[in-house]
């Protein structure tokens, strides 16, 4: 069985078909690009895909179980986490607890444990803890746990974003924009960093980018938005090289 | 505002973190205080005006305190924080006169008052939670403000009275029906009379005490990792699978259940327990939210001093007579320069640095 299988999603706002008739199926350790100009639609799949919004027509599945109509809650305990194009973190909060937060629901203990310190308490956060500067470790991080989230520069803040999405232990992750902002150097970093914790903790990864380095650089498979609809699908290098891709986005 | 604590090094030496030793911190200024005052109220060296000074200042820090947790925890702006306080004070006043004749032990019926007081006041915080927590900004401002005067007007036109057949309420005085023999317990604008004074300076600091374990420990956990999360960035907090109904709600009841506390304390120490505008209404929710917006926001220690300083200033400044208002303006408007202005932070912020290297060094 597919890991995400979409069917035919689409949404309608207004008279606007933001996104029209998309289709998408992911297996377990793919690592699929979704590219298109500005406008195309790309964010909302992302946000039909998390809950945000509830799409108007056509269903997707995570492991075969149906999603769509969900709440974001409860896709993001189902196993779909993301991230955002302009940075959501958690600014005054420390780098650790934005990861801690991440961790909210594999942390079982309820308020009255939390307000009276019983021993769960203890035993609980201190598993977290390692668990959460285990992960910050992944992104070079743990260095910085105590900082305060806003003041990280914005290299790292893309990477924490990564990293608190990681916390929620997703078997999809979503990476809306990951190198937006980065120079070439930030960038081949971050490339390693996705495979690398593609491998290590066995995800699928759906990603929307704009640099195409960086989407030729790893992504096997592409869609290609415009419009809302899908104009090509296939290999990277191939779509890539698809005159309608060109014409649409790259420019002549 | 921004905070830089770098160092999970020394964080392992010390043995505490950085959090909980600000949290311990706190603990010991108040204890300081209260050893001070009591110490000194003993000695009969406080003048009386002072003494009666002492309870107050309690109430209005455990307040300063639960409105924190709303409005700079959670980040929602609530001005209706006194009609809480006022369900509280209601509740275990109406408990203690009821059983002031068939309770011996004091101190039980005391405690049983304000359990009655926390436990009414969260349920009040719970009902009115659930529609106004929909709301954001500057609405939610409003409502609040309107269900705190809602609370206030109920009480002022409630009369509640007793007698061998039990009890008789009613919205109008008329209409109680009261036998032969039988007592007013309520008495609409009149309030309740004859409440137990069983309020004083060491109870106020015990319940302080509390109120600052119970916000601390909740901000350091789970639950309050949550709130902050809502207050910070609620679509991503959504997005992780944090409940944002659950938490705003949760955060907004304990706040709710504090101020009833606080509200059984206030009404412990008068007799006659009335509601105006001036203890459940606007302008005590207004005061409150001074008292939060100058400590600063989601500081409780900040909290804490501002509403002590804060409650006290009009009586120090008795002596300069008509002058004592504006007086009061000027410090407030100090105060917000000093915690904000930008001239002032930087000059903390190299003091706090100095401090720090000083004591790297000498380690």
């Amino acid at each position: 069985m597919s890991l995400l299988e979409i069917k035919d999603l689409g949404i309608v706002f207004g008279g606007l078909h933001a996104v029209e008739g998309f289709n998408l199926t992911l297996e377990k350790g793919e690592l699929y690009g979704l590219i298109g100009p500005n406008g195309a639609g790309k964010t909302t799949v992302f946000n039909l895909l998390t809950g945000v919004y509830k799409p108007t027509s056509g269903e997707f599945y995570l492991d075969g179980v149906k999603m769509n109509g969900k709440k974001p809650v409860e896709i993001s305990k189902a196993g779909i986490a993301r991230t955002f194009q302009n940075i959501r973190l958690f600014g005054k909060l420390s780098v650790l607890d934005n990861v801690k937060i991440g961790l909210h629901n594999q942390m079982k203990y309820g308020t009255l444990t939390g307000l009276l310190r019983l021993p769960k308490y203890f035993s609980t956060e201190r598993r977290m803890n390692e668990k959460a500067i285990e992960l910050l470790s992944v992104f070079e991080l743990d260095g910085d746990a105590d900082t305060l989230a806003s003041n990280l520069p914005y290299g790292k803040q893309r990477k924490l974003e990564i990293a608190r999405a990681m916390a929620t232990a997703p078997k999809l992750l979503l990476l809306d924009e990951p190198a937006a902002g980065m120079n070439p150097n930030e960038t081949n970093e971050l490339m390693q960093t996705i495979r690398l914790i593609r491998d290590k903790f066995d995800l699928t990864i759906l990603l929307i980018e704009h640099d195409m380095s960086l989407v030729s650089g790893i992504c096997e498979n592409i869609t290609v938005l415009n419009f809302g609809t899908e104009l090509a699908k296939g290999p990277t290098a191939e779509v890539l090289r698809d005159p309608e891709v060109i014409k649409a986005y790259l420019g002549n | 505002m921004a905070k830089k604590i770098n160092s999970p090094l020394e964080k392992k030496s010390a043995g505490l973190r950085p959090v909980t030793k600000k949290n311990l911190v706190t603990l010991g200024i108040v204890t300081v205080f209260y050893v001070l005052f009591q110490t000194l109220s003993s000695l009969g060296v406080l003048k009386n005006a002072y003494q009666s000074l002492l309870v107050p200042i309690c109430y209005s820090v455990i307040m300063a305190v639960s409105l924190n947790l709303v409005v700079g925890v959670l980040g929602e702006l609530s001005i209706g924080h006194a009609g809480f306080m006022c369900v509280g004070a209601y509740c275990g006043a109406f408990f203690s006169v009821v059983t002031k004749n068939s309770f011996e032990i004091g101190w039980l019926r005391f405690l049983i008052a304000m359990i009655i007081g926390a436990v009414a006041a969260a349920i009040a915080g719970f009902l009115i939670g659930i529609p106004v927590l929909r709301l954001k900004g500057d609405y939610l401002a409003i409502v609040t403000l309107a269900f705190g005067e809602i609370i206030k007007s109920v009480v002022n036109v409630l009369y509640i009275g007793r007698d061998d057949a039990g009890f008789h309420i009613a919205m109008d005085s008329a209409k109680v029906g009261l036998q032969e023999g039988g007592v007013m317990i309520l008495n609409g604008p009149q309030g309740i009379t004859g409440t137990p004074r069983n309020s004083n300076f060491t109870v106020g600091f015990i319940l302080v005490m509390l109120t600052l374990i119970i916000v601390t420990n909740l901000m350091d956990s789970r639950t309050g990792r949550a709130v902050m999360s809502l207050r910070d960035n609620r679509i991503a907090a959504e997005s992780i699978g944090v409940n944002v109904t659950k938490y705003k709600l949760t955060a907004f009841v304990i706040s709710a259940a504090i101020a009833g506390v606080a509200g059984v304390l206030y009404a412990h120490n008068l007799n006659a327990l009335t509601a105006n505008t001036n203890n459940f209404g606007y302008n005590m929710s207004i005061m409150i939210l001074v008292y939060v917006v100058l400590g600063g926001l989601g500081s409780i220690r900040g909290s804490v001093i501002a509403a002590a300083l804060l409650y006290s200033l009009p009586e120090i400044f008795r002596g300069v007579g008509q002058y004592r208002m504006l007086l009061y303006a000027i410090v407030l408007i100090v105060m917000m320069i000093v915690n904000n202005g930008a001239f002032f932070v930087q000059y903390k912020e190299k003091l706090k640095h100095r401090i720090r290297g000083g004591r790297k060094e000498a380690a």
